[in-house]
């Protein structure tokens, strides 16, 4: 027992050859993410504020894909969406389609605890988000030179591959200049000494997306789920964290099959994830943590209580 | 054992006090549809063909909350949302905030079978719609006479505490139509409640199982407000082993992630198709939640259950069995 956090900011293609100065603040961002949360937990925080925290702390970072520094839909807009759950009464909030609201993570928690529903989405979520009075900012704040290159990049793979009709895989290989373009959501999950458990995600989700399309991070059970036994956060490619019920299926092989954290998250990442698609990262209601990915990479960090910290990108080492 | 089976649903939480003339008109609306759910079958149509032929039926009629005779928004509105899933390799398309589009689950097949995508919402599924070419309509449309007045008595609900009886008009409607106290579902009276959603799970003689749900929502909703039916794994879920679709209050069936528990329970604990309906209903609404749903396995049973009072439901199976109900 004892507390433990994890904390990701997307799983996907990063190449090993990512260059320092793409690197590095990445890894400092996870590395401040990560002690911004374990402060709160020693401050005797409740999970739920700590996941809702340190995904702020991400949503601000311009380097990883939620908040500012969003990737970019096909129309060259943000589109945001995020979630939120509390694990001991599965109370959740879910947003959608957010183009000018600065944390969507919050406005999520707003939905969970301030209106009778569970999720709001696009123009009904902005209009919550002004009578809260929640802080919003012009959307053109949210958009990062990076991401329009991003943008620009998909695009142009996309010809490529109508013109010569190359199969797609192919076409997915060719590393953009950037060499992270498949690299989805940012998300936190928190334990603290007595079992309560919570989680966050957050999203500009898929590059050159069509407007209004909605990934896994705001579906209860599929990018996000938490109860008594664990707190999931998934990101990877969105369409296939859906149909493998990603989040709810951790919980449930533990469940009801009785696997360990440890293992039941490392089942559904190679076992029913297709590959290249999906990471984790989760924590047990006894402190445990597991970050199994089938991606080249994640970026990801973790604590526990008893003074294991780690910050990683590549590598299939989870926290024991 | 094996053959096809079909269960279509009109959605759960039904007022006891429905006039008799409303029930048959609902019985006679569940067998219309298992009849073209079972013809279609018997043509050898695919389960996924099926399911969405069934619930382009349950849309079209204005009787149930889906399509035209969708629960109406706060402001007066419709916005419907939909999701179909395919047991054969879980492909999955589901569209929310849908306001033009006359039949919201074909959307979202389109969403599943020609967009790289599993969810559009809101404007961005109606320029999809629209790129599609499918059959579209004005708002006004989904809107009818009886949805405009039960808007206007939920309002009026919001408005004072729930502390009034509900009138009895007899009592051989509904053995739960006693001096109880209000029955409520999602925090209105159930006299107002529109039970949501409509729904239909088919597996073929194969043993490859479909579900899809349809709804408007919430009666009184806020504008952007997205239920259960649109969320894969809370309204609709199929895979090799069964399908299901589920209705009720939105809520509770999000937060018990019912359909994926269906199937969960009978993958990961070896439990057969009724005997997990029933450990979902009764294991994973807590607090309160009321809900119902259908399901089929591929082994070609059928099942339904749930804890609200009554449910709309048909199902048949090759075996000659059919059965339409409102009540348990």
């Amino acid at each position: 027992m004892g507390w433990a956090i994890a904390l990701h900011g997307g799983a996907g293609d990063i190449p090993r050859s990512l260059p320092p100065d793409r690197r590095q603040p990445r890894e400092a961002a996870l590395r401040h993410s990560l002690q911004v949360g374990v402060a709160a937990i020693k401050a005797g925080r409740s999970p739920l504020d700590v996941v809702e925290l340190v995904v702020r702390e991400l949503e601000d970072h311009p380097h990883f894909n939620a908040g500012r520094g969003s990737v970019l839909t096909s129309d060259g807009t943000v589109e945001m969406e995020a979630c939120i759950m509390d694990g001991n009464t599965k109370r959740c909030g879910a947003v959608s389609g957010l183009t000018t609201v600065k944390n969507a993570i919050s406005l999520a928690r707003l939905v969970m605890e301030k209106t009778p529903h569970i999720y709001l989405g696009f123009d009904g979520a902005e209009a919550f988000a002004r009578d809260q009075g929640v802080e919003t900012i012009e959307s053109s704040h949210f958009i990062t030179p990076e991401n329009i290159e991003r943008l620009k990049q998909a695009k142009e793979a996309n010809r490529v591959q109508i013109d010569y009709t190359e199969p797609l895989t192919k076409v997915e290989e060719a590393p953009p200049s950037n060499g992270d373009s498949q690299l989805g959501t940012v998300g936190c999950v928190a334990v603290d000494g007595k079992g309560n458990l919570a989680t966050a995600t957050s999203t500009g989700g898929l590059v050159n997306k069509m407007a209004g399309r909605i990934g896994d991070t705001p579906i209860i059970g599929a990018g996000t789920y938490a109860n008594k036994l664990c707190a999931v956060s998934a990101t990877g490619k969105g369409e296939a964290i859906i149909r493998a019920t990603v989040g709810r299926d951790v919980a449930a092989l533990m469940e009801y099959k009785g696997l360990s954290l440890k293992e039941a998250a490392t089942y559904v990442i190679e076992e029913c994830a297709p590959s290249r698609t999906a990471g984790l990262v989760a924590v047990s209601a006894t402190g445990d943590v597991a970050m199994p990915f089938n991606t080249v990479g994640m970026f990801r960090a973790c604590a526990t209580e008893d003074g294991y910290t780690e910050v990683a990108i590549w590598d299939d080492e989870t926290c024991s | 054992m094996g053959g096809w089976a079909i269960a279509v649903h009109g959605g759960a939480g039904v007022d006891p006090n429905l006039p008799r003339e409303r029930q048959e008109e609902a019985r006679q609306l569940l067998t219309r549809c298992l009849n073209l759910g079972i013809s279609a079958l018997r043509s050898s149509l695919s389960p996924i063909d099926v399911v969405e032929l069934v619930i382009r039926e349950l849309e079209s009629d204005p009787l149930f909350n889906s399509g035209r005779g969708s629960a109406l928004t706060a402001k007066g509105t419709v916005e419907m949302e939909a999701s179909i899933m395919d047991g054969i390799g879980r492909r999955c398309g589901a569209v929310s905030g849908v306001t033009t589009v006359k039949n919201p689950i074909s959307l979202a097949r389109l969403v599943m079978d020609k967009s790289p995508h599993s969810y559009l919402g809101f404007s961005g599924a109606e320029e999809f719609a629209k790129q599609q070419g499918v059959e579209m309509v004005d708002n006004d449309y989904f809107i009818t006479e009886d949805n405009l007045g039960m808007l206007k008595l939920a309002k009026e609900a919001n408005s004072i505490i729930f502390d009034y009886r509900i009138p009895l008009t007899g009592s051989d409607i509904c053995e739960k139509a006693t001096d109880a106290p209000p029955l409520k579902m999602n925090g209105l009276p159930i006299s107002v409640y529109a039970p949501e959603t409509v729904g239909c799970v088919v597996v073929d003689g194969q043993g490859r199982c479909a579900a899809g749900t349809s709804t408007g929502g919430l009666m009184n909703k806020m504008s952007g407000r997205i239920g259960d039916s649109p969320l894969i794994g809370s309204g609709t879920y199929a895979c090799d082993v069964c399908a299901v679709s589920c209705t009720g209050e939105g809520e509770a069936i999000i937060r018990g992630t019912l359909a994926r528990d269906v199937a969960a329970v009978m993958e990961y604990k070896g439990l057969g198709l009724q005997e997990a309906v029933d450990f979902v209903i009764e294991r994973r609404l807590d607090g309160g939640g009321q809900a119902g749903l259908i399901a089929v396995s591929s082994k070609g049973e059928v099942a339904c259950g749930f804890n609200s009072v009554g449910m709309f439901r048909g199902c048949a199976n090759e075996d000659g069995f059919m059965e339409v109900g409102i009540w348990d």
